[in-house]
């Protein structure tokens, strides 16, 4: 087996324009929801009137025709990769040997509502020829490779909420199976749309808790009542460990193992037992080689919706047993709110970080867990993990359609 | 109807957006493609939009003949009577 280890990371998120900033957040429980910096809910009448919105827009960094070129899904991938790739030390390899993974949930959803709004207003004249271009799902993907040159393959696997993490599996996959020796993958998402939160809000999936957004994203909490949309990418470089090796790079940790299964239960509930989400921790930890007393902490996928969380959490409790109790198991949402796609990307920059600082992020809001909770919840404030030996983390990303995808990372 | 100075001026900022080119360097004798790197993508991106802001058609087989900056003003101009 070739071993796989991180050596980039790159995000904008709700907490901040960058890994630095965004983790700094993250370690002092801030929050990075607000109310919408507009007057949608007015005009359109919507229930919802806030969202984890990204602190630095991309339009701050980017030039104006990269803005004109791409749908801001692209936008935030292109802005994660560029810090990703210099963080990992722009590495030198064969364009061939480079691939690019990045992922959206949604896809390009401004773009095409935007599109639909120009033609209504001043006909089909009038809509642009990029429209397609920015708005089909593999956008940031394409983007990705353009930016970097990567020829081994781009490609975008979607499955709702765990398209991040499908998208750093498939890296993983490209190196494994000998396509690329570096893989830049993850996920972005820019879904703050009217339409899309009004819809989530039909499904009753999202938070109604318009006095107090920063206090809405509770995973755990009793009082939990929906999830809360957020935006951003997180993008990890993937690579051979032989490559990085030779190179010199610095390693952030290893990607062990993943798994991936599929309820075939309900195209948005989850199985209530939560078996799929069980078997796709099972076959991370089986491929990573790895019992589960190694395991010192889980970035859990906790979007805060009455249902979703507890299921998770038995799933968890019933894989790891009484090792549970020594498990630090964080909900970052909490903090960004759901980056959907983005998700499992962005909280793989926090599992990696968690493992190399050896430190677990906090949840914020939890005033009262849930009484059923059997995992050792990270409440408030961040904890140490395990100051010495090898140490290893699961993140967890589930999707609408019964989407589960788990990766094991390992301290490098 | 605006004049050939205005049309150039106007679609100097146009093609400025586009290609993040200063507006400045965009002058009547450039080519679009050989001096401006403008690809077709861009090129039908330029034409819709200065449809849109001098009201006029510059119809897809047109779009061929404006080698400069300078043709499609020519061009515009015409089409504005």
């Amino acid at each position: 087996m070739t071993e796989v280890v991180v050596t980039g990371l790159g995000t904008t998120s709700p907490l901040g324009g960058d890994v630095a900033t965004t983790w700094e957040g993250a370690l002092a429980g801030r929050s990075g929801v607000s109310t919408l910096d507009n007057d949608w809910a007015e005009t359109y009448g919507m229930a919802v009137n806030f969202a984890g919105q990204l602190a630095v827009q991309p339009s701050e960094v980017l030039s104006r025709p990269e803005t004109k070129r791409m749908d801001p899904s692209a936008q935030m991938a292109i802005v994660a990769t560029r810090e990703a790739w210099a963080d990992a030390g722009s590495p030198e390899v064969d364009p061939e040997r480079l691939g690019a993974v990045v992922s959206s949930g949604i896809g390009g959803v401004w773009t095409l509502l935007s599109a639909w709004d120009t033609m209504k207003e001043k006909g089909a004249s009038r809509v642009l020829p990029m429209t397609v271009p920015m708005l089909m799902p593999n956008s940031p993907a394409a983007y990705v490779s353009l930016e970097l040159t990567a020829r081994a393959g781009a490609h975008a696997p979607v499955s709702a909420c765990a398209s991040g993490a499908e998208a750093i599996a498939m890296g993983y996959e490209m190196i494994q199976q000998g396509r690329a020796d570096v893989v830049v993958c993850g996920g972005t998402e820019a879904a703050i749309h009217p339409l899309p939160i009004s819809s989530f809000a039909a499904m009753a999936a999202l938070s109604k808790r318009n006095d107090d957004p920063q206090g809405a994203s509770r995973p755990y909490d009793t009082e939990r009542d929906g999830f809360v949309l957020g935006e951003g990418s997180g993008i990890v470089v993937l690579e051979s460990a032989e490559h990085a090796a030779a190179r010199g790079a610095r390693v952030y940790a290893k990607l062990l193992g993943l798994g991936r299964t599929a309820d075939g239960h309900h195209i948005a509930a989850p199985e209530p037992e939560g078996k799929g989400q069980t078997r796709a921790m099972q076959q991370a930890l089986e491929m990573a080689g790895l019992a589960v007393t190694d395991i010192a902490h889980v970035n859990a996928h906790a979007t805060s919706t009455p249902v979703g969380d507890m299921i998770e959490a038995r799933a968890i409790r019933g894989l790891l047993g009484s090792h549970s109790d020594q498990v630090l198991l964080s909900a970052t949402k909490s903090m960004t709110g759901h980056l959907l796609g983005g998700a499992g990307a962005l909280e793989s920059v926090f599992t990696i970080k968690a493992l190399q600082e050896r430190v677990a992020p906090p949840t914020i809001n939890v005033t009262s867990p849930d009484p059923e909770l059997e995992v050792d919840l990270v409440r408030d404030t961040p904890r140490a993990l395990p100051a010495e030996g090898q140490l290893a983390a699961i993140n967890n990303s589930f999707g609408f359609g019964g989407h589960n995808v788990a990766l094991v990372f390992g301290t490098a | 109807m605006a004049d050939t100075n205005e049309i150039l001026a106007g679609l100097a900022e146009i093609v400025a957006e586009e290609t993040g080119l200063d507006a400045a360097e965009v002058t009547a004798e450039k080519s679009f493609t050989d001096d401006l790197d403008i690809d077709s993508l861009s090129m039908m991106t330029i034409v819709t939009l200065a449809e849109e802001k001098f009201d006029v058609r510059i119809p897809d087989e047109e779009v061929k003949n404006l080698t400069t900056v300078g043709d499609a003003v020519t061009f515009i101009e015409g089409a504005q009577k």
